[in-house]
């Protein structure tokens, strides 16, 4: 076997460059008991890598919460899969784009809403919503910018294009992503429960199709690049950056799910991070099957590529699929119906190997298991976060101006209007749009095409809080995505997470790591929210300096019949709001404190779990009852935001009060968790408040809805339409004179 | 009655056509596949929707303006077939050459997305007469390449003959006389950049696209 034997390429600096580390190195000569070649040593590096392997996450996220009465499937598959009643399914998953999109900011987030639309659709499902979470640098970083207006049109070109619907997300600022911004994308796919596709090749003898783009050198060492840390030569990693094609994405879809509508599907797989090599080691591992490939058959853009590259691109559009033998014919005519590349590549075999051909020799000779179950699974140090004191009302001063400060906390990058992002993206293609980002309000809310039903959708986290205290912080993200979802009247099922931390060989990093692992399943738990997918991307980190932690979630609830829903926007002159739960005025790690005194210190607001979901119980069977006009949850800005965002979109001014012993900045802008607040009308109140105290949830009066000021009578008297217009007008006065990246 | 949806490779909305004519006929479009090269004789009114077919990589329609369906689509409509592009549609035909006039990129560079107001430049027309002439419309926008050019000799032409149907009351992308749709001589080609089937329930916010599925199938 020649083209197997040791050539003299591998040397240790090829090791090296390859990230596989010297005691790694003996595991392989100890698998393949002789020397591996380039293309093998190529094949082990990508597939141990940190971004394919979870080497140094694994063994934590098995401690997740991943089942529960509607999960249909957990982690492990492309996507969750949960059950929405009459035998629909929902498919979902978020994945961070980060390293790509830094450095090429429209292809890296267009590819990273391509890939995670490829997750859902290889399950069977048709995507139905996109979602994001971002986080770019300080505004005025000179990147920023740039960054911003890249991403943006790179997440609308793509998302527009295939006709998917981006309806949610969230965007922060902070001076902890200078170096490293993150794009997490999120896509949301309906299927059929009993037509779920999955990628565990079985048997033996048969044909393994390619479809969709062919195959360039671009993205190569794409998944390595993610496994690493910047540093000032970054910028010279772009050609490991892939370039987007959503036609051709529009194309497989349509294509994937009339074939799947047939019974010629054995296993299907996308080619995602190191492509055809983790596509068909995948497959092949969990139908503890062999796989023989002849590379030359593999539908080429250039000439001369060789098996290393064909093997470790990432070009985009591709998927991997084990046919069933006699459906060939009917995949090509599908396929090339389509307009598509198509090609029969390979067969699965027993041999339990991946053994590849190029040029009429064999390239590549390795068994499989070693590349998929022995891959480095590391118990990496961990150092907790020191705790941080908490933070009294009485400790911090009251402003001298509530007014400015009521300006001051709305108009905090995080907090201001994002219209100037989602106006780029289309929100209402498939017709089933019922709420996205352009009301502000908790989640997202997707009909379900042609039924009376409809999911909610969300994605959250509070990186400010988990930086603070990575364990209660990870508590808040989850309670946050509950409550959002609870707060339109959903009943929350499932979350999908994107973990993003800085460099895991660092014991105090991966200490943030751990603890908000802990934290969010102590709460997923709690509220029996299990996580059903999810992606972790590490070594978010520039020369050293790490981005906060930001353990990302999306969050899907369901909507069983579309007239219980409420929302933020429906509270109507003469209105009484009600504010659930309890308020202790907690400014430590707050907006507040960040945009009036410019600090970020203090213990974050600790989530009482119970209380949460006896809170949200509640609220939820409010909106059930038909009790409430309008309903929004209590989080950054505190109670003073939640009015705020409540008037601005349904125009109509309010006028709240303090009934608490506490002073008003602490009341009005302390971010308490647990908290909604209610519009309703009069002959709701004491119901609403009765039937609470019965249930030892703290419920009471704060205000009145009417007229066209923000009044609180203790402390701020602001015109609404005065007020909106500045939150409206901060993402456009950043971003004019940006110059178009395309 | 029969309606028809045309589908080009990436046309995205397409369904939401179908479901506007099915809401409004009772009875379920044919799907006409662009490769196909004639469209049914039973078809009434078509439907050219939204999307970016071939993904729009050359310039908005223009692939889609050459495909077989189109040839007879434009036969059948000269000799009176009523037809509506949304969008992508309105786009696609301008490059056939069924509508004056081009739509290019949008004077701010970016994709746009919002509810916009319209003003009806033509009530009279069989896809508007159901609309109150002074009431002002809701209707969303989509679209990266809506900026609605002709020359001055065209526009004077299309203003002068009632062929201006929808005008933006808020101009979101640039349009020459703020125009959002246009007709063609005949009065039974509608051309428009907002999307009136993403306006036809409830559900969407509002149900201000209805009028024109309800005009032109009233008509026939």
């Amino acid at each position: 076997m020649a083209g197997t034997s040791k050539s003299d390429d591998i040397t240790l600096d090829v090791i090296a460059e390859h990230g596989i580390s010297g005691a790694e190195y003996k595991i392989i000569l100890d698998r393949l008991g002789r020397e591996p070649n380039l293309t093998e040593l190529g094949i082990f590096s990508v597939m141990w890598s940190e971004h394919c392997s979870y080497k140094s996450s694994r063994r934590h996220l098995g401690k997740f919460l991943t089942t529960g009465k509607r999960v249909i499937q957990g982690p492990g598959e492309n996507a969750g899969v949960i059950d929405i009643d009459d035998g629909d399914a929902i498919i979902f998953k978020m994945e961070s784009h980060n390293h790509p999109s830094y450095i090429e900011p429209y292809q890296g987030a267009a590819t990273g809403v391509g890939g995670i639309m490829r997750d859902v659709f290889t399950m069977g499902a048709r995507p139905i919503a996109l979602l994001n979470a971002l986080r770019f640098g300080e505004p005025d970083h000179p990147k920023t910018k740039s960054l911003v207006d890249g991403v943006i049109a790179g997440i609308g070109g793509y998302g527009n294009c295939v006709g998917v619907p981006t309806v949610g997300g969230e965007t922060n600022f902070h001076a902890g992503y200078n170096g490293n911004i993150l794009v997490n994308a999120m896509c949301v796919g309906l299927a059929r429960a009993d037509n779920v596709f999955y990628s565990a090749a079985k048997g033996v003898g048969n044909p393994i199709f390619y479809v969709g783009s062919k195959t360039g050198r671009d993205g190569i060492h794409g998944a390595t690049m993610a496994s690493a840390e910047f540093d000032d030569d970054s910028e010279e990693k772009r050609p490991t950056v892939q370039v987007g094609d959503p036609f051709t994405e529009k194309l497989l879809i349509e294509a994937c799910l009339e074939l799947m509508a047939t019974d010629a599907i054995i296993a299907i797989q996308d080619m995602g991070a190191a492509g055809l090599t983790s596509s068909s080691i995948e497959m092949a591992d969990k139908g503890g099957v062999g796989v023989a490939l002849n590379l030359d058959k593999v539908p080429q853009r250039e000439t001369g590529m060789t098996a290393y590259e064909m093997m470790l691109s990432e070009s985009q559009e591709r998927m991997l699929m084990v046919i069933q033998p006699g459906k060939e014919q009917l995949a090509f005519d599908v396929f090339e119906k389509w307009g598509l590349d198509v090609a029969e590549i390979g067969t699965t075999t027993k041999t339990g190997r991946l053994v590849l051909t190029h040029g009429g020799k064999t390239v590549c000779d390795i068994p499989i298991a070693p590349l998929a179950d022995d891959a480095p699974n590391l118990n990496r140090p961990h150092t907790p976060t020191a705790p941080r004191d908490v933070i009294e009302p009485s400790d911090i001063i009251e402003p001298q101006d509530y007014n400015d400060a009521l300006v001051r906390v709305m108009t905090d990058p995080d907090m201001t209007s994002k219209r100037w992002i989602w106006e780029q993206y289309d929100r209402h293609v498939m017709a089933d749009t019922m709420d996205s980002s352009q009301s502000g309000g908790d989640a997202a809310i997707i009909r379900i095409h042609g039924t009376n039903k409809a999911i909610a959708v969300t994605t959250d986290c509070t990186p400010r809080y988990c930086y603070a205290d990575p364990y209660e912080g990870g508590k808040q993200v989850v309670a946050e995505s509950w409550r959002n979802l609870t707060a339109v009247g959903a009943d929350p099922i499932a979350i999908t997470d994107c973990l993003n931390f800085g460099n895991p060989e660092r014991p105090e990093i991966m200490g943030q790591f751990v603890g908000c692992i802990d934290g969010m399943n102590e709460a997923c738990r709690a509220f029996e929210y299990p996580v059903v997918s999810g992606n972790v991307s590490l070594y978010n980190e520039t020369n050293g300096v790490a981005i906060p932690p930001t353990p990302a979630v999306g969050g899907v609830g369901l909507i069983p019949d579309l007239s219980l829903i409420k929302t933020l926007k429906g509270a109507k002159a003469g209105d009484t709001l009600i504010m659930i739960g309890e308020t202790d005025g907690w400014l430590g790690s707050s907006i507040y404190l960040r945009a009036l005194m410019g600090r970020e210190d203090g213990a974050p607001p600790p989530v009482d779990l119970a209380a949460e979901k006896r809170n949200g119980d509640y609220v939820r069977k409010l909106i059930r009852n038909r009790r409430v006009s309008a309903v929004h949850d209590l989080s950054d800005g505190g109670f003073a935001s939640a009015a705020c965002e409540m008037a601005f979109s349904s125009g109509i001014g309010a006028t709240l009060s303090n009934p608490s012993d506490l002073p008003a900045h602490a009341w009005y802008f302390g971010e308490d968790q647990g908290r909604y607040l209610i519009a309703t009308d009069k002959n709701s109140i004491n119901p609403i408040l009765t039937t609470a105290n019965g249930l030892g949830v703290k419920a009471q009066i704060v205000g009145t809805v009417g007229g066209d000021r923000l009044t609180a009578k203790d402390g701020f008297d602001v015109s609404l339409s005065g007020l909106k217009d500045r939150w409206e007008s901060w993402m456009p006065t950043l971003m004019s004179g940006a110059t178009e990246t395309v | 009655m029969q309606t028809a949806v045309i589908v080009f490779p990436a046309s995205n909305c397409d369904r939401d056509a179908a479901v506007a004519l099915e809401t409004h006929t009772g009875k379920a479009p044919h799907m006409i596949w662009h490769k196909d090269t004639s469209i049914p004789d039973d078809v009434r009114f078509v439907v050219v929707p939204g999307g970016f077919s071939y993904g729009d990589y050359l310039r908005s329609g223009a692939i889609a303006a050459q495909s077989p369906v189109i040839k007879d689509l434009k036969q059948k409509a000269e000799a009176g077939l009523p037809v509506l592009g949304i969008c992508n549609g309105f786009q696609i035909l301008t490059e056939a050459g069924m509508l004056p006039g081009a739509l290019m990129r949008n004077a701010g560079q970016k994709f746009v997305c919002k509810i916009s107001r319209l003003r009806l430049a033509n009530a009279q027309t069989r896809f508007t007469k159901l609309y109150d002439a002074k009431h002002e419309i809701d209707i969303p926008v989509a679209h990266h390449d809506g900026n609605y050019f002709a020359d001055d000799d065209t526009l004077r032409r299309i203003e002068g003959s009632g062929q201006v149907v929808f005008r933006y009351v808020d101009n979101p992308n640039g349009s020459r006389g703020d125009i959002a749709g246009i007709i063609n001589q005949a009065g039974n080609v509608l051309g428009m950049m907002p999307h009136p089937e993403r306006a036809i329930d409830p559900l969407h916010g509002g149900t201000d696209g209805s009028n024109i599925f309800k005009s032109i199938l009233g008509s026939l």
